[in-house]
């Protein structure tokens, strides 16, 4: 069975990533923004018989019931989607899944993450983002990598960069023009964090070293956010007021959890996520006119460019060099600013990697809207570099 | 340098919390000696210590010393601490460490600059007692190459 063309993404909605929340509720939030991609699909709650979420802390189980009550939903298929920032392509393929399957016709995928000013616990100030923040004692993470300070993700991220510097070499202006052209993006979307704020490849190498070789402006600030889609069964798209984002394709691979455990550093498992994705879909590297790439650093971009079959494997920053990553450029990566330049909200962060592909997809990303954007892909990254999820997004069936 | 034990403070960076399946692990590591567990059946080391062989379930996990040799696989230096608890430490050298037997660990290289710091570097465990009940692996660089 193939998932080619079976459903399509018939509703968006997002909120703008903003630096922290004042008193919402995760389940408040995931509920807000899984109305209103209803809505925007011009459907009513009553139509929908499925939904997925994002695991949160408020609902430390059962929290698909916790959103389907709070929503008033009467669903057919739910479940926790916890793939880290995979998460939100991983509800997409898992949704298609379901659908094709003929458990249900309509479902709701739903991200949230919230951020108060004020935190108790969590070493880096995330209430609920779902990616650190809980302390879980007696797991291979607590007992063999916190102790040593390996805790978050920047490390695993210098890790990796520092390996592929070794292995096949990078520039750091290479890496930092990912950064600037993302920037670039977010300089045309209105809703991004740092809309109004251009950077330049000296301002990215100019900015504080965190974690050799990673600098400030390579790695993505924490935010709050919420976004969510509609998956719908393809020919119920037909019958709605957008116009669909058709999924032609998907693919997924995980091989660990904890860094150390990886079993490459520069050979990752978004390969084998995007070769299932392009087998599925049909289409090859040179058909894709979007890249919507997961962006938790500049070395994210490098490897999944790499990875993912768009440049061979070690001319990643020589693909780079070639090339206009702008959203009017002829690679268009990440124009909505990337997560890097939008907002990482959180778990919602992975999902606005989809959200993007599909307005662009649907026509509707106004004032950086791709030209000619037939087909999209996207790739979900969770973990440190752990789970891949990539999608395959098409104007047509 | 990372996981100095003082006497008058007490150790306040996150400790390991053993369970009965990793306990010979930190057993070892108090006797300054580095223990993994091997796969009988594919001859295999593997870290971390598992309740169940990941070859399978007809396998047995035998606890054997190692060298304690090994390499740099990768490392970063922090510039900025990764958690509060380590503000002290900067900078300091977080790696993973790929042992003659195989397997990886993650551990900080200490007793050097962070900037010699590089990938392939030689190095050879180091065991650090922070707690009367807790001595960490560390790793240090070794001055002979591996053979």
């Amino acid at each position: 069975m193939t998932l080619r063309g079976k459903t399509a993404i018939v509703g968006v909605a997002e909120n703008r990533p903003t630096r922290y929340t004042e008193g919402a509720t995760t389940l408040g939030m995931l509920a807000d923004v899984a109305m209103r991609a209803i809505a925007d699909a011009g459907l009513e709650p009553a139509e929908v018989d499925g939904l997925l979420t994002a695991s949160f802390a408020e609902a430390p189980f059962m929290a698909p019931a916790t959103v389907v009550e709070y929503m008033g939903l009467d669903v057919h298929y739910s479940g926790v989607v916890d793939l880290g920032g995979a998460t939100g392509a991983g509800m997409v393929a898992r949704a298609a899944a379901a659908i094709a399957a003929g458990l249900c016709e309509t479902v709701v995928c739903t991200t949230a993450a919230r951020r108060e000013r004020r935190t108790t616990g969590g070493q880096r100030g995330s209430a609920s983002s779902g990616f650190a923040g809980r302390r879980v004692d007696r797991t291979p993470e607590s007992e063999f990598e916190t102790p040593f300070g390996a805790i978050g993700a920047n490390y695993g991220y210098a890790m990796i960069a520092n390996r592929y510097r070794h292995e096949y070499g990078v520039t750091p202006g290479q890496l930092a023009k990912i950064a600037v052209a993302q920037r670039y993006n977010a300089c045309h979307n209105p809703d991004a964090l740092f809309f109004g704020q251009p950077i330049s490849v000296e301002d990215v190498l100019a900015s504080p070293m965190i974690v050799d070789p990673l600098h400030l402006l390579e790695i993505v600030m924490p935010a709050a956010g919420a976004a969510a889609v509609v998956v719908t069964s393809a020919r119920k798209a037909k019958r709605l007021k957008q116009r669909p984002a058709y999924l032609l394709g998907a693919g997924e691979h995980t091989t660990h959890r904890g860094i150390t455990y990886a079993p490459s550093l520069t050979n990752t498992a978004i390969k084998a996520a995007a070769d299932a994705a392009f087998a599925m879909a049909g289409v090859r590297r040179k058909d894709i006119d979007l890249a919507s790439l997961y962006d938790c650093y500049t070395i994210t971009v490098l490897l999944t460019l790499e990875d993912a079959g768009f440049a061979k494997k070690g001319q990643g920053g020589a693909f780079v060099d070639g090339h206009n990553l702008q959203f009017d450029g002829d690679f268009p990566l990440n124009p909505h600013g990337g997560q890097l330049s939008f907002g990482q909200a959180g778990i919602a962060g992975g999902m606005s990697h989809v959200t993007e592909a599909a307005r662009q997809v649907m026509g509707r990303a106004q004032g950086r809207q791709v030209r000619k954007c037939e087909t999209a892909f996207v790739n979900g990254n969770g973990g440190i570099m752990s789970e891949q999820v990539s999608l395959i997004l098409g104007r047509d069936r | 340098m990372p996981g100095e034990l003082s006497p008058k403070t007490p150790y306040a960076k996150p400790l390991p919390d053993p369970n009965p399946v990793t306990q010979p692990f930190w057993d070892a590591a108090k006797e300054h000696r580095l223990r993994l567990q091997r796969s009988r059946k594919t001859g295999q080391f593997i870290h971390y210590p598992r309740a169940v062989s990941p070859f399978g379930a007809n396998d047995e996990l035998a606890w054997e010393d190692v060298s304690g040799r090994g390499h740099v696989w990768s490392y970063t230096v922090a510039r900025r601490a990764t958690a509060p608890q380590f503000e002290s430490d900067v900078p300091y050298v977080i790696a993973i460490v790929e042992l003659e037997e195989g397997p990886h660990l993650t551990a900080n290289i200490i007793d050097c600059d962070p900037d010699t710091v590089r990938v392939g570097l030689p190095v050879e465990a180091a065991f650090v007692d922070v707690t009367p009940e807790i001595t960490l692996v560390q790793f240090r660089p070794r001055s002979a190459p591996a053979e």
